[in-house]
């Protein structure tokens, strides 16, 4: 906007307003560290300090690693967003690479299959898969949690449109070198692709690390849940009363991505904004 | 993929069907999997929809339109439709407002940008179920910080996530509170896109008030952004489940209810799978309208320039 040479007096005023509005959305945060670290009797006195009188990290924090397996949801955590996101890359590239730069019958057909798929959440086809998985035995295990979400056609789509706009000249050169179409997509396109695949990853990373509705659905124990549904668990387990555990449960499963966010912000907040779009 | 490795031999002579074999080729996989785990479950649960069929049951038979009237007369699903139409009609001019103060404010000036907008993105990237428990320590009743303050001033705070009256407001403000990051970054985007030289052109024009120059210059030239930000946060709005199922599980007695959730219920608690279905679709209609909306949106777009 207007490039002004603000002295710091004049720009108080708007600093002040956003620290203000910032402080007031950082509220649950904040609450929940604090009460992650206070004593029972305290957290029911309703008293308005933050810091707590007497410290409860052990007991807090120690009850949430005594009774629920976190390790284990983390490590879930990771090999379902792990599992999903190489799948969906391995799927997505060379179909992306084929739609923007091979001409064959049926390329319209495949796009507009594409297109289609974009349209239908997550939820529509979810009922007949829980269906299938329940038939094939399959419930409570990490195929039934990555598998449906292997077929990413965003990513199908965001490769297409990146890939259109590489040079033909780039992969005529490495086909004059012989090499194969595999080849060249693995080892040509794919190193100029790093800036839509750094994005997707982030995108399909926060999203399926927070998706609560899927493992819901096919996970019933904690040998399987991911970290959202272990607070889920965690909840039904330690019922309502407890502020103090859940809370430091809540502490712990939310730590990974909040500072995976904040050590790579930028990427984070690109990342979402342009592949975000798809809602 | 080996198959792939020997079409490359002939590659330079190629004809058009060696390029065609390559294409389907390296597109089998998606291809595959886009049919079992997308299409056809897709297709599978529109039909699902027109039958009475029951998870475990021996069989099923078509029943037409059966799932849909009984939805007509089933309040609790009104009750969720309705839940569902004021979360989003809440949630989006309030998440849509509240992100394009803020992204004018940290746009009016050059210090702190990156640390407001990390600020306001964090819940964005931040685990809505476990986000969702600190909301409700946040508003207990007895021992919230919230009622805590009110007391203070001598107000009575009321039980915000059990009472009917207030669980709906309670639930749409968390989810102002989630979008509003989402849509300041877009709204960022938006800002720095506009030419600085409009802004300098309506001082020079008489347009002195930052006022006169956000009627004039920022909000026309954000217009395209702000259409598609609206677009965007109701079809994520519709969505709404996670803060449901852990606050409320659609209580008090359907207060809550909304349309993800009844659908859940109905499927995978009570094993409806012909009526979820028929939920599913309903959400579906809702969805590709919406998108239906959006590309309007974004054709206008393309004519502003």
């Amino acid at each position: 906007m207007v490039e002004r040479e603000n002295s710091l007096l004049r720009d108080m005023p708007r600093l002040l307003v956003l620290s203000l509005l910032g402080l007031l959305l950082l509220m649950p945060y904040i609450w929940m560290v604090a009460a992650s670290l206070k004593p029972a009797d305290e957290i029911f006195r309703a008293s308005l300090s933050l810091i707590p009188e007497r410290l409860a990290i052990a007991e807090n924090y120690g009850r949430v690693f005594e009774l629920v397996p976190v390790g284990r949801y983390l490590l879930n955590g990771v090999i379902v967003c792990g599992g999903i996101l190489a799948f969906q890359l391995i799927f997505a590239i060379p179909a992306g690479y084929a739609l923007a730069k091979l001409n064959f019958r049926g390329r319209e057909l495949a796009f507009g299959a594409v297109m289609l798929g974009l349209l239908v959440p997550p939820h529509v086809p979810a009922l007949p898969l829980y269906a299938g998985f329940s038939q094939l035995g399959l419930l409570d295990t990490y195929t039934a949690l990555i598998a449906p979400s292997t077929i990413s056609v965003f990513a199908i789509f965001l490769f297409r449109q990146f890939f259109k706009s590489l040079p033909d000249d780039l992969i005529h050169a490495a086909r004059l070198d012989g090499m194969s179409e595999m080849a060249i997509v693995w080892r040509v396109v794919l190193p100029n692709a790093w800036p839509a695949a750094t994005a997707f990853a982030i995108f399909s990373v926060v999203a399926h690390w927070n998706d609560l509705f899927w493992p819901l659905i096919v996970v019933n124990t904690p040998e399987h849940a991911t970290p959202a549904l272990g607070v889920l668990f965690f909840r039904t387990t330690e019922g309502d009363d407890d502020f103090g555990a859940l809370m430091a449960a809540a502490v712990v499963m939310t730590a990974p991505l909040v500072i995976a966010f904040l050590l790579a912000q930028r990427r984070f907040v690109e990342g979402i904004a342009t592949t975000g779009l798809k809602g | 993929m080996s198959d792939a490795a020997i079409l490359s031999a002939p590659a330079r002579r190629r004809g058009a069907s060696g390029e065609a074999i390559t294409a389907w080729a390296l597109g089998l996989p998606a291809v595959l999997a886009y049919l079992v785990l997308l299409l056809l479950p897709t297709l599978a649960a529109i039909l699902l929809a027109f039958t009475d069929y029951e998870l475990g049951a021996p069989a099923f038979a078509w029943i037409g339109l059966g799932n849909f009237t009984e939805l007509l007369g089933d309040r609790g699903f009104a009750q969720a439709l309705r839940n569902t139409i004021f979360y989003v009609a809440v949630v989006t001019p309030g998440s849509i407002l509240g992100a394009l103060a803020i992204a004018l404010l940290i746009e009016a000036g050059t210090r702190g940008r990156t640390l407001f907008r990390a600020v306001f993105f964090l819940p964005v990237v931040s685990l809505t179920v476990a986000m969702a428990s600190a909301w409700q320590y946040l508003l207990h009743p007895s021992i919230g910080p919230l009622n805590a303050v009110l007391r203070q001033v001598g107000i009575a705070g009321p039980a915000w996530l059990s009472s009917s009256d207030t669980v709906m407001w309670s639930l749409a403000a968390i989810g102002i509170w989630e979008n509003l990051g989402f849509n300041l970054v877009l709204f960022l985007a938006g800002l720095t896109a506009i030419p600085r030289e409009l802004y300098a052109a309506a001082e020079v024009d008489g347009a002195p008030s930052a006022w006169e120059r956000f009627r004039l210059v920022t909000w026309p030239m954000l217009g395209p952004t702000t259409l598609f930000v609206l677009t965007i946060t109701m079809i994520r709005s519709v969505r709404v489940f996670d803060t449901v199922k852990v606050l409320t599980q659609g209580g008090p007695n359907k207060a809550s209810e909304v349309l993800l959730h009844a659908m859940y219920l109905e499927g995978f608690t009570y094993f409806r799978l012909g009526y979820s279905a028929a939920i599913t679709l309903v959400f579906l209609a809702i969805v590709l309208a919406l998108m239906w909306l959006q590309t309007r949106v974004l054709d206008k777009r393309v004519h502003y320039g």
